[in-house]
């Protein structure tokens, strides 16, 4: 969608007073839900998702089990309240689809050999929306698998790139997704830099697509830092009432 | 019965007898009860309501739309619970299922029939009123989600604004024509004792289950049964009354958090 607003100004600002290569605030707590066996609250910008991994558990029903793994089953769901216009409860397409591609990056990551038959369950919930919600939804399931104690090989992480008014900028905001020109979000192991998870629309040279890709990245280890010290606030603090 | 509630089962009806809880608590103790505000910047209106390990979050959200043929002018009010598998393994996805059901038709009435928001001015124009969607959105299941669900509602209510500038129907936004709300309280039975604020293992072995919602003065504005069990008379009459003690006190609590 094109539009008149003006997206940089001329000194190079974005509209919320960004920098083109600036992520919005982040902040991340682990260990939030009584309940969860593990659980990550969650603000980027004005998002903000709770996630809670319950498992591994016996998979049900019983013919989804696989005899050589265990599944990994994300669910993102959107809040009714966390959208401008109300959202009817329940998975639409768009919902499913994101589960479907977060799932299978996380599926790479976990360990499943080590649960035949079990099912992991990722809830996502996105409370506040605007603009990245899988990406901050990827990232806050990273933080709370990790806190369940799920052997992994790294803690996923995601963060998008774009392009607003022909330049390529970090983690797009509201007006910048509406009315930008291109989203790339992308999902990494941040130990060895796989892509786990990678979607684009838009328009991009492929030129622009490099160095677009190349800022997702350095987004994504910038917040990998942020869960590391988040799971290592929750066990510290435990450490020192023990 | 399966094998986990009933050892649970035992193991609290041994306490009762001694006139103990599992948590340490007195029968007719409440658990903490914190309540946030406008955690939801999307929302009209939202609460997180903590009642010991109970999470809940309520979210109002606001439309223009046709009334009811019934009662043309008023607004309409609509309540949805979900119980997402985020607040439990219990919990599933998928379309409510009965148990959300009555968690949304209880706390709804407790906000309907003591008539907390003025329907009547929510119309707008005939055949143009304002509706109102309170949602529901379990967090972390730790027992006695009546109240949590009806109390996160009414914090939610008292907070939200009426988006009257995005409608284009007026310069500033407004409150809510609101009156003074009935506070439910909650408690179940089992094995012959009657204790209030069920935790998750209290709730689960529960034989029966009533939920009082009373107001300022004292009067009960609405009740709701359940589970397979019964009360006596009696029980009755002592769970009305310290619904009304505890209502006090956390009608206190509401009124703080709402900057009353």
């Amino acid at each position: 969608m094109k539009s008149d607003i003006k997206l940089i100004d001329s000194h190079g600002k974005r509209l919320d007073g960004r920098k083109p290569d600036e992520l919005r605030k982040i902040k991340i707590e682990a260990g939030v839900l009584h309940r969860a066996d593990g659980s990550c609250y969650l603000e980027w910008g004005g998002n903000k998702v709770l996630a809670a991994v319950y498992g591994p558990r016996e998979a049900i029903p019983k013919h989804t089990q696989n005899p050589l793994k265990a599944i990994v089953n994300a669910r993102y769901n959107m809040a009714a309240f966390s959208v401008e216009d109300r959202k009817r409860p329940g998975p639409d397409r768009r919902s499913r689809e994101i589960s479907k591609v977060i799932s299978e990056a996380l599926e790479k990551i976990v360990l499943t050999e080590k649960f035949p038959r079990a099912a992991i369950d990722v809830n996502i919930e996105v409370l506040d929306a605007e603009a990245g919600t899988r990406c901050a939804g990827l990232t806050a399931a990273g933080v709370a698998l990790a806190d369940a104690g799920i052997p992994m090989r790294d803690i996923p992480v995601a963060c998008a790139a774009g392009k607003i008014d022909g330049q390529v900028v970090l983690d797009l905001g509201k007006e910048e997704d509406n009315f930008g020109d291109a989203d790339l979000p992308v999902a990494i192991s941040p130990r060895t830099g796989e892509i786990l998870l990678l979607q684009m629309d838009g328009h991009l040279t492929l030129k622009e697509f490099d160095k677009a890709l190349d800022m997702a990245t350095n987004g994504c280890n910038i917040v990998s830092d942020l869960q590391k010290k988040a799971i290592m606030d929750k066990y510290k603090s435990v450490l020192e009432v023990e | 019965m399966t094998v986990i509630p009933s050892i649970k089962r035992d193991y609290l009806s041994k306490l009762a007898e001694q006139g103990k809880r599992a948590d340490g608590r007195k029968f007719d103790e409440y658990r903490k009860i914190e309540i946030e505000t406008g955690v939801v910047s999307k929302a009209e209106g939202s609460a997180r309501v903590k009642i010991g390990n109970t999470q809940v979050l309520v979210g109002i959200k606001m439309d223009v739309g046709e009334p009811y043929p019934d009662s043309p002018e008023s607004g309409v009010l609509t309540t949805a619970a979900e119980l997402v598998p985020l607040a439990s393994p219990d919990f599933e996805a998928g379309p409510p299922d009965a148990d959300s059901i009555e968690l949304a038709r209880v706390v709804d009435r407790g906000v309907r029939e003591s008539g907390v928001v003025d329907l009547e001015k929510l119309c707008i124009e005939p055949e143009k009123v304002w509706i109102i969607f309170i949602d529901i959105h379990i967090l972390d299941h730790d027992g006695n989600l009546f109240d949590a669900a009806s109390l996160a509602s009414l914090a939610a209510l008292f907070t939200a604004k009426i988006p009257a500038k995005r409608f284009e129907l007026g310069e500033k936004d407004y409150p809510l024509p609101l009156k003074d709300p009935p506070i439910s309280c909650t408690s179940v039975k089992y094995n012959g004792v009657v204790v209030l604020d069920p935790s998750l293992d209290e709730d689960q072995i529960a034989e029966a289950r009533l939920t009082v919602a009373t107001d300022k003065s004292g009067d009960i504005r609405a009740m709701q049964k359940g589970l397979s069990g019964s009360f006596t008379k009696e029980e009755i009459k002592k769970v009305i009354k310290a619904s009304i003690d505890n209502g006090e006190e956390i009608r206190k609590i509401l009124d703080r958090s709402i900057g009353k």
